[in-house]
């Protein structure tokens, strides 16, 4: 691909020179940069997304980026400004999606998956045609649905820390009120917790960490960072808060696993973050399943 | 008798989807006395707890909640929701559903570790941990609460509800899910806190028999009103007889004490819950 034009990096036995090579290249710099903002936030944002079984409305959010990101390359503007507006605009959309009107807001979410079904495969029709539309744009759409990591530019990186420092800075004022209304709905109604705000809140969280992680992994492959690093971090341990810190480490490990051998092989880094991801993942079902259950047990 | 009542309702009635469940509701319950709400399925029980939560709007009539509005007490209120289970794959731990019932409604993020530092989040991991001990949890309280039995459960849940110390506890259908001598044992627990911390009770029931002994009142709710009282008064056979639509006989043991033979519900709600049956129209 076009990688090979920028040089022929080669990995070696010496990380110095590895790392060095890694980050010689300004693109690649950028690269590491957003890499590892978006895995930050994916990562706290993503560990929510599980527990609230959200993961459906997460991965229709990404998918409605898609055709923003193509129309905003079709009319020639930035294509991150279409992953924001685009995914954000849809969350206020499924946010504000009717909800039974009392009680079980858990089972609520059950209601939302034939709306946003039927919107999914819209957006992805959409995204389509605008790649289209635009001639010779064709081959970058797999860029757009699968991960790309050439041509981060500055103004992207500062967009995705500004996004994503926000998000995490929300999610920092809303952590405890946000895990009682997903653990325990009604209980937290009861004392006063404003769930149904949360929820509202929590899906525009939802709609920023899911155009963060399109900009790296693609529309089709954000559960690399959105759910693997949870489902791994649940598996080594219940205490929410170290829970929550592994899934953030696990994150970024992957991202930059991912983003170096992308570098250093021939192969997209879509493929080989999903890689890093699955691997953490099974490591730490096999872990527990070897030597987690006895030492849990006394105490 | 002096401060504001518990709970205090007049010629209260509430509506879901226009139909109205009961009305003319009078209560006047006083702080610290042990209250059943008896009935049958689908008559509103669930219902009335709505409202005293302030979740649910009265269409007609005036409630009053530790004297105030309803919602408006939900600091100094323990609640525990009928029959919730967990989802197995939730890996939440028991102790941590304890501990957002103490501090999960405060904005910002728990901190990992923070005990080792903070008298106060020492403070509050003793209390959690002396609630779970008082409900006799201890032994699972670290175990994800998913994998947890429903009566496990269950009393990690009462232990949320308690952690607070409420001055109204409000429990909806407490016992379910719980076999015969744990029910008489959390029954028995629940009335001890009732006594001793001077808290209110307000406890939804199927089967009257094991909270019987500790009842200061009694609250039946049959279609369209209520009928409130102590347990002498409403718990005979003639009057559950009308309310339930079925023939239910009451007995006195040798030590004064009631108990209610016949009931329908008891033995039998975990099948019929679903049904939808009809009730029997009393009253
Ligand atoms: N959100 C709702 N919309 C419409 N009807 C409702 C709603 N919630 C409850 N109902 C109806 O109101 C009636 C009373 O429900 P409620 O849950 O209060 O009954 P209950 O007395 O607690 O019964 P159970 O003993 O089975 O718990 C039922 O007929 C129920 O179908
Ligand atoms: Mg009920």
């Amino acid at each position: 691909m076009a990688l090979l034009a920028v040089a022929a990096p080669r990995l070696g036995w010496n990380p110095v020179s590895d790392i060095d090579q890694l980050l010689r290249y300004h693109f690649m710099l950028n690269a590491l940069r957003a890499g590892t903002i978006v895995a930050v936030a994916a990562g706290a944002i993503g560990w929510f997304m599980i527990l609230r079984r959200q993961s459906f409305v997460g991965h229709t959010l990404a998918t409605v980026g898609f055709p923003g990101a193509s129309g905003a390359v079709w009319l020639g503007l930035p294509a991150t400004w279409g992953y924001f507006g685009f995914c954000l605009a849809a969350a206020m959309v499924v946010g504000l999606l009717p909800r039974r009107a009392l009680g079980a807001a858990s089972s609520g979410l059950s209601e939302e998956s034939a709306v946003i079904g039927t919107v999914q495969a819209m957006a992805l029709g959409a995204g389509f045609l605008f790649t289209s539309l635009y001639h010779g744009f064709l081959s970058g759409t797999t860029g757009l649905l699968f991960g790309s990591f050439l041509g981060v530019t500055d103004a992207q990186v500062w967009t995705l820390l500004a996004v994503g420092l926000a998000a995490l800075a929300v999610l920092v004022v809303i952590g405890r009120p946000l895990l009682f209304a997903s653990v325990d709905p009604d209980v937290a109604r009861a004392r006063g917790v404003p769930v149904g705000a949360l929820s509202f809140l929590f899906v525009l969280l939802l709609g920023a960490a899911a155009a963060e992680v399109s900009q790296i992994t693609g529309t089709l492959l954000i559960f690399a960072l959105l759910v693997m690093p949870a489902a791994a971090a649940q598996q080594l341990t219940t205490r929410t808060g170290r829970s929550l810190a592994l899934t953030v480490l696990i994150a970024v490990a992957a991202t930059w696993l991912g983003l170096a051998a992308a570098y250093f092989s021939a192969y997209p880094v879509g493929f080989y973050i999903t890689t890093f991801g699955f691997a953490a993942y099974l490591l730490a079902a096999s872990t527990r399943l070897v030597g987690g259950r006895p030492r849990r047990a006394g105490r | 008798m002096t401060g504001p009542p518990a709970v205090w309702a007049e010629a209260a009635a509430v509506a879901v989807s226009r139909r109205t469940l009961w009305s003319g509701v009078d209560l006047d319950i006083a702080a610290g006395e042990f209250v059943a709400v008896l009935g049958p399925n689908g008559v509103g029980k669930s219902t009335l707890v709505k409202v005293l939560l302030g979740s649910l709007p009265l269409s007609a009539g005036r409630v009053r909640v530790l004297g105030r509005e309803p919602g408006g007490a939900s600091q100094e209120i323990g609640y525990l929701p009928q029959r919730r289970s967990f989802d197995p794959s939730l890996r939440v731990r028991g102790v941590d559903v304890v501990r957002l019932g103490l501090d999960g409604d405060r904005w910002g993020a728990p901190i990992p570790g923070l005990a080792r530092v903070s008298a106060a989040a020492r403070r509050a991991s003793a209390r959690v941990a002396e609630v779970i001990d008082l409900v006799g949890a201890s032994a699972y309280a670290d175990r994800p609460i998913g994998r947890l039995s429903g009566g496990e459960q269950q009393r990690l849940l009462i232990a949320q509800a308690l952690v607070r110390r409420p001055r109204l506890l409000i429990l909806d259908e407490p016992l379910d899910s719980l076999d015969l001598p744990n029910q008489s044992s959390v029954a028995a627990l629940i009335a001890r806190i009732s006594r001793e911390e001077g808290v209110t009770v307000l406890m939804v029931a199927h089967d009257v028999n094991p909270i019987l002994p500790y009842l200061d009142r009694v609250v039946y709710i049959a279609a369209g009103g209520a009928v409130a009282g102590t347990p002498a008064e409403v718990i005979t056979g003639p009057i559950l007889s009308r309310l339930y639509g079925t023939a239910i006989e009451v007995l006195a043991t040798s030590d004064g004490r009631l108990v209610v033979i016949g009931e329908p519900e008891a033995p039998a709600h975990h099948t019929d819950r679903h049904s939808g049956h009809p009730h029997a129209d009393p009253l």
